[in-house]
């Protein structure tokens, strides 16, 4: 009942999305064009790739992290604390170094492969923590992400590709064209996938008794999870950059208002995903007009910020 | 039927399970008893393929429980062990509505629902569907996990410790329950259980483990004797006859 | 006998190695004019003892204070909020004013700041009874990635076109030492020093724990308030000469307590703060003359410490 308001929520973002940067674009001017105007051609280049954008790297990114939460059975996981990102980043630098020419494609499934080979790795060393309390689990992905973000910097400031690096960690729309946001559709059709097999994910967050006892595969929707997470990872690092925080903010606050039935829940966390990256970005072009701040360093502060609020809030529960 | 023949499980050198052969009879209740770490929760966890066996073989109405298919063996056995710490925020109806994931596979028929809401009647839920699984007390939440499993509409139910987190009364209500589950459901209910004065109690059956192996089964009747409880745990007890049933004192 | 001579002996190895370490550095390939290098490497030397001295002494006396081996200021985001106290005062003055003003007066403004600071939030945080150690930890680090992310925020509305070149002016790291800083910095640690010297007998006692050294009659409110302070300045002035060094702290002060074999703070500071010396010019060396990498110091730091803290966890060190 209140989810079409969210929608329309999204939509009136999402317009204002349209509307609001650098390049001067009004209503009166995409009506009535006049002579020497480029209203329209900023609108179908830069405005409305960049919106899109947003929408669907909000919404893959913040299912990722549902996923995620579900799979390790911890609210405090997501991409960014499970050293996937830093992974995918790192499977980046290595395809760049060695097939420069790549197409974009490419650089995406080699970045997908590490992304998933360092999750796996993740939960391949929580089996090895004695006495697993619920922070302990993204405090390792948090290690492990520094670790491997180490190497990947080690070997960009050798070649000379911190920029790229900086690029890939820190999310920015602002460089979002016609022609460089389209893989992001694949990220759409994950968000479908995982909403198909919502209830086997839904199930596996039960843990892997309960799964195996209702006759699911606990196995193959663990790896399948795990896929979606990665591949969602390394589009995003690819076109836009890292969104921190996004994937752990918005799965708790759908959890707390309607609990983790993913089958109801999903839409909503997709919804509110896209709304969230839409604000940073939104914020981040007005906040120090005709400049932008990166939506990484808005969703770094915004994040952060909640993050902590979560955290502090339930101590008593955590302790 | 359930059959065991020759299971083992083996950590390494460590022996939990040698060698185990038994029939769990059908229909009824079968209480597995005996001391801490005698391997009881470990063989109804590989009876129900949670736990792969290092050795032999268990059939379910002659489904091998390794080789079915774990979507095969959902429809016919269900088990819920102790301890469940789940993460995720439910509420009642939703658990209980997985309980029909085996039929449904995530598409709900007006059946699978009237049957869930049946199980939920069945054990007094009604009143707490719609609150998630972390708002429960204990011993409400456990409830709730049973109405799941009966959900399930089985055959063959297994419980480790059911009455973990339960208070007397509710204990005797979850026994009364399983009862009434065996005998006018007819299923088959398998039980772990510490408290042998209610395996004597409610169960047809009981088969008393030690050191990884089976040491006697038999009717409560013959299990409940100062002599076969001084081989099971290794201590005296008096037993005595009250309104047909054979309680041990075993509290001084 | 023996457990009083190993300390002993640690400390005469590390000293002799020290001794070693700075005449091989001081001396390595010199070619040309003498009196230039021994003042352009003794800079070097001096500062990485200072920067060394600091972190092992404000990383020993911090887990003496929070009980534990995991924490770290830097972990618990000392450094980030070091570095975000000098942004928003760069911020306020405006980046013209900051050329004219004395960059010394700058620094006294900065540790001022961060010790009023860094006090208030972190007694804050410590004066609950019963937090969880992993809550702590990842508290500090997302306040790390807080102050991380409004610093950048700061540095782009300061100036965004110069975003970068800002950046590297503003803050130091290991390639671009600020020596300028040298002689205030000492006068700093030698301050704090004595004030800290005069508390050694108290260290001990305080690593009994809380209600231990409240029974032994104790001022345990007071001690810790001014052991976190000695803390933020220690902290000021490492960050201040070479930037925030994330692990090695944690690294360091490990090997110091199994190094020195006893807890008596009068061996662990010694050896914690030769090893740091030890590890930070014997590295820099290795580095600059075996491998011909200049900056990279900062990042094997990162990975080795990285891959300790993963293994202090795994070992169940950290409960």
């Amino acid at each position: 009942m209140k989810f079409p308001l969210a929608v329309s929520a999204v939509i009136i973002l999402a317009s204002i999305s349209l509307l609001v940067g650098a390049g001067d674009l009004s209503l009166t001017a995409l009506l009535w064009p006049q002579e020497g105007q480029h209203a329209t051609q900023i609108l179908l280049i830069s405005r409305i790739p960049r919106t899109l954008a947003l929408i669907l790297a909000g919404a893959a990114m913040a299912v990722a992290g549902t996923i995620m939460q579900a799979l390790t059975q911890n609210r405090f996981v997501e991409p960014s604390t499970a050293g996937t990102v830093e992974s995918a980043s790192l499977g980046l630098l290595t395809v760049t170094l060695f097939v420069p020419d790549s197409p974009v494609i490419v650089k995406m499934l080699v970045a997908a492969g590490f992304a998933l080979a360092g999750t796996a790795l993740f939960l391949r060393i929580l089996k090895l923590v004695p006495l697993r309390s619920v922070l302990t689990v993204p405090l390792v992905g948090i290690m492990l992400g520094g670790i491997v973000g180490a190497i990947t910097t080690f070997f960009a400031y050798r070649f000379d590709l911190l920029q790229s690096l900086n690029a890939w960690t820190t999310g920015d729309f602002s460089g979002v064209l016609r022609g460089r946001y389209e893989l992001l559709w694949i990220g759409l059709a994950l968000t479908l996938l995982a909403y198909f097999v919502a209830d086997r994910l839904t199930l596996a967050g039960m843990g892997r008794d309960f799964s195996t006892n209702l006759g699911l595969r606990y196995r193959s929707i663990v790896s399948l999870g795990l896929i979606i997470v990665s591949m969602v990872t390394a589009i995003i690092v690819v076109t836009v950059g890292m969104l921190p925080f996004l994937g752990l903010i918005v799965p708790n606050v759908v959890s707390l208002m309607m609990g983790d039935n993913m089958r109801r829940s999903l839409p909503w966390i997709a919804v509110l995903g896209a709304g969230l990256v839409l604000v940073c970005d939104i914020l981040g072009r007005v906040v120090y007009y005709p400049y932008e701040v990166p939506i990484g360093t808005i969703m770094g502060i915004i994040g952060s910020a909640l993050f902590l609020f979560l955290l502090l809030r339930g101590r008593q529960r955590l302790a | 039927m359930i059959e065991i023949s020759n299971v083992r499980k083996n950590y390494g050198d460590t022996i939990v399970v040698r060698d185990v052969s038994l029939q769990i009879p059908r229909k009824g209740i079968t209480s597995i008893i005996g001391p801490n770490g005698a391997g009881k929760s470990t063989l109804l966890s590989m009876i129900s393929r949670l736990l792969p066996l290092s050795a032999g073989t268990v059939t379910v109405d002659g489904l091998d429980v390794t080789t079915t298919p774990s979507d095969v063996l959902a429809k016919r056995l269900s088990i819920l062990r102790q301890d469940n710490r789940v993460g995720s925020r439910l509420t009642v109806r939703d658990l209980v509505e997985f309980g029909r994931y085996p039929y449904s596979k995530g598409r709900l028929t007006a059946e699978d629902r009237a049957q869930a809401a049946r199980a939920i009647g069945f054990l007094g839920l009604e009143a707490l569907a719609d609150r998630f699984l972390d708002e429960l007390s204990g011993g409400q939440r456990q409830r709730a996990y049973v109405a799941m499993v009966l959900c399930q509409d089985t055959d063959y139910v297994l419980f480790d410790e059911p009455l973990n987190n339960l208070d007397m009364k509710h204990a005797v209500g979850m026994m009364k329950l399983l009862r009434e589950a065996a005998d006018a459901l007819s299923k088959t209910v398998v039980l772990v259980l510490h408290d042998i004065n209610f395996a004597s109690c409610y169960s047809d059956y009981i088969v008393a483990m030690r050191d990884g192996t089976v040491v006697r089964h038999g009717s409560p009747q013959e299990i409940m004797t100062s002599e076969a409880i001084r081989e099971i745990y290794d201590m005296e007890v008096e037993i005595q006859e009250t309104q047909g049933r054979r309680i041990s004192i075993y509290y001084t | 006998m023996r457990e009083n001579r190993q300390p002993i002996r640690a400390l005469l190895i590390l000293t002799a190695l020290t001794v070693g370490i700075i005449t091989l550095f001081m001396s390595l390939n010199v070619r040309g004019q003498w009196d230039f290098i021994l003042t352009f490497r003794g800079t070097k030397v001096l500062t990485m003892a200072l920067v060394g001295y600091a972190i092992a002494v404000s990383t020993v006396l911090f887990q003496t204070v929070s009980h534990n081996r995991i924490l770290t200021p830097s972990i618990m985001g000392f450094d980030q909020l070091y570095i975000l106290i000098q942004t928003s005062l760069v911020f306020t003055i405006g980046s013209a004013g900051l050329t004219a003003l004395d960059p010394r007066l700058l620094f006294a403004f900065n540790v001022g700041a961060m010790v009023v600071f860094s006090t208030a939030l972190y007694r804050w945080l410590f004066s609950g009874s019963s937090r969880s150690l992993h809550l702590l930890v990842l508290v500090g680090i997302v306040f790390g990635v807080l102050f991380r992310s409004l610093s950048s925020f700061m540095q782009r509305i300061i100036d965004p076109n110069e975003f970068v070149v800002l950046q590297d002016r503003l803050f130091a790291n290991f390639n671009t030492i600020d020596s300028n800083l040298l002689g205030i910095a000492v006068a700093t640690i030698l301050i704090a020093s004595f004030f800290g010297w005069r508390l050694m007998h108290v260290y001990d006692v305080l690593a009994l724990g809380r209600e231990a050294s409240i029974n032994l009659g104790l001022d345990h409110g007071r001690i810790v308030t001014v052991i976190l302070m000695l803390v933020a300045v220690l902290v000021s002035v490492s960050t201040a000469l070479v930037g925030p060094v994330t692990f090695f702290g944690l690294l360091v002060a490990n090997l110091a307590y199994g190094i020195a074999g006893t807890h008596k703070h009068r061996f662990v500071l010694p050896v914690a703060t030769l090893l740091a010396v030890i590890c930070l010019i014997g590295g820099q060396l290795i580095l600059e003359r075996v491998f011909a990498f200049d900056t990279a110091l900062s990042i094997v730091i990162e990975f080795v410490g990285g891959i300790v803290f993963l293994a202090l966890l795994i070992r169940g060190v950290a409960r």
